[in-house]
C-alpha cells in the first residue's frame, strides 16, 4: 500500500457514480458519451498543431544546449536571490514542458540527492508549479483567441513568485 | 507575448548550435521533437476523447447542475462576469478540482472545456477575456494537495520520505495563487473591466 492508494478510487468511483445517475434518470449512456466524445474528438484534433509547435521550441532550446548557456547566463542574477544556480535550468524549463522538467528533475536528484536541499527544493518546485505557458498556449489556441493581452504574463509572474515561495519555504522547513 | 517566446526559444536554439559547429542536430531535433509532440497530442486527443463522453453523461444525469450549485458561492466573486448557472462555471469548477486532486489526465480536458464555454461569452473572438485571464491565472498556480509526480520522482530516486515535500509545496501554490489572483484583481480594476 503506497500512501497515494486511495486516489486510485477517484476515477472508477466517478465513472461508476456517472453511470449510475445516468441510468437511474433514463439517461441513453451510451449514446450520451458517443455525443461528447465526438466533441472531445473535434478539439483534440485542434490541439495537435498547438502541441507540435511547442514541442519544437522547447526541444531545440534544450537540445541544442541553449537553455544550459542561458541558465549559466543568469545564474548570478539568481544567486542572487538565494537559488542554488543548478537548479536555474528547471525553473526556465517548468512552464514550457513538464516532460523536459521531469528529466531535469531526475536528473537533479540523482547527481544531488532527493534529501539535499538542492533536491528538496527542485522536487517542491516541480509540486507547486504548472506548465504555464504550455496550458495557457493551449488553452488560448483552442478557442483561436490571438490577442492574449496580459494574460501569459501574468501567468509567468505567478511561476516566479511560486519560485521564491518554494525557496523561502524549502528554506524554512528543511534548512532549519 | 507567446509568438515571442515562441520564436526566441527557437532562434536561440539555432544559433547556440550554430556557434557550438553543430548545425545538423537542428534538423534531427524539429523532427523528433514533432514527433514526440504528435505522441503526447494523440494521447490528449484520447484523454479528451473520454471525458468530453463522460462528462456529457455526467450533464445529462444532472450531476454537473448538483455540483454547480454546490461550487457557484465560492467562484461567483471571481468571475463576476459570468452569467449565474452558466456550464463555464462547472467546468472551472470540475478543472479546480482535477487540479487540486492531482488528477493531471481529467484537469486539462475541463479545462479545454472551460475556455470553450467562456468563448461563448466573448463579444470579440479573437481577444481574450477578463474571465479567461482570471482562470488561466487561476490554472497556472493552482494550488495541488497531491504533487504525485514530484512525489513519485523522489521515490524513484530513494528519498527516505518521498511525500516530505506536500507542505513546502502547498505553501508555495497557495503563495502564488493568492498572489495571481491579487494582481488579477487589480488589473481588472486599473483597465476598468
Amino acid at each position: 500500500m503506497t500512501p497515494l492508494s486511495w486516489t486510485a478510487w477517484i476515477l472508477p468511483g466517478l465513472v461508476a457514480v456517472t453511470l449510475v445517475a445516468g441510468l437511474r434518470r433514463r439517461v441513453p449512456v451510451y449514446d450520451e458519451f458517443v455525443a461528447g466524445a465526438a466533441e472531445g474528438v473535434r478539439l483534440g484534433l485542434r490541439l495537435i498543431p498547438l502541441i507540435i509547435g511547442i514541442y519544437i521550441a522547447v526541444g531545440l532550446f534544450r537540445e541544442s544546449g541553449a537553455l544550459a548557456w542561458v541558465a549559466q547566463a543568469a545564474a548570478p542574477v539568481l544567486a542572487y536571490a538565494g537559488f542554488p544556480p543548478e537548479i536555474l535550468p528547471l525553473m526556465l524549463i517548468r512552464p514550457f514542458s513538464n516532460a523536459a522538467a521531469m528529466g531535469v528533475i531526475a536528473e537533479l536528484l540523482q547527481e544531488h540527492g532527493p534529501d539535499s536541499f538542492v533536491g528538496l527544493l527542485a522536487s517542491v518546485m516541480q509540486g507547486s508549479s504548472e506548465t504555464t505557458f504550455y496550458v495557457a498556449a493551449l488553452y488560448l489556441g483552442s478557442v483561436g483567441i490571438r490577442r492574449s493581452l496580459h494574460a501569459v504574463h501574468l501567468c509567468l509572474l505567478g511561476d516566479l513568485v511560486g519560485y521564491l515561495a518554494a525557496l523561502w519555504a524549502t528554506s524554512v522547513l528543511f534548512l532549519a | 507575448m507567446v509568438n515571442t517566446i515562441w520564436a526566441a526559444m527557437i532562434l536561440a536554439g539555432i544559433v547556440y548550435a550554430a556557434v557550438q559547429g553543430n548545425v545538423g542536430l537542428v534538423t534531427t531535433a524539429i523532427f523528433s521533437q514533432a514527433a514526440s509532440g504528435l505522441t503526447v497530442a494523440l494521447n490528449l486527443l484520447a484523454i479528451t476523447t473520454v471525458w468530453f463522453g463522460l462528462s456529457r453523461v455526467a450533464a445529462r444525469a444532472g450531476l454537473l447542475d448538483a455540483l454547480a450549485r454546490l461550487i457557484a458561492p465560492v467562484l461567483r466573486p471571481l468571475f463576476p462576469d459570468i452569467p449565474r448557472g452558466h456550464p463555464s462555471l462547472t467546468a472551472i469548477a470540475l478543472n479546480i478540482a482535477a487540479n487540486v486532486l492531482g488528477l493531471a489526465n481529467a484537469a486539462t480536458p475541463f479545462g479545454l472545456q472551460a475556455m470553450k464555454e467562456l468563448q461563448r461569452l466573448n463579444p470579440r473572438p479573437d481577444t481574450v477575456t477578463p474571465a479567461m485571464i482570471t482562470f488561466l491565472a487561476l490554472n497556472s498556480a493552482c494550488a495541488t494537495l497531491l504533487p504525485a509526480t514530484a512525489v513519485a520522482l523522489r521515490a524513484q530516486a530513494g528519498a527516505r520520505e518521498p511525500a516530505i515535500i506536500i507542505g513546502p509545496a502547498a505553501i508555495a501554490s497557495g503563495a502564488a495563487m493568492l498572489f495571481v489572483l491579487l494582481v488579477d484583481r487589480w488589473t481588472r480594476r486599473t483597465s476598468g473591466w
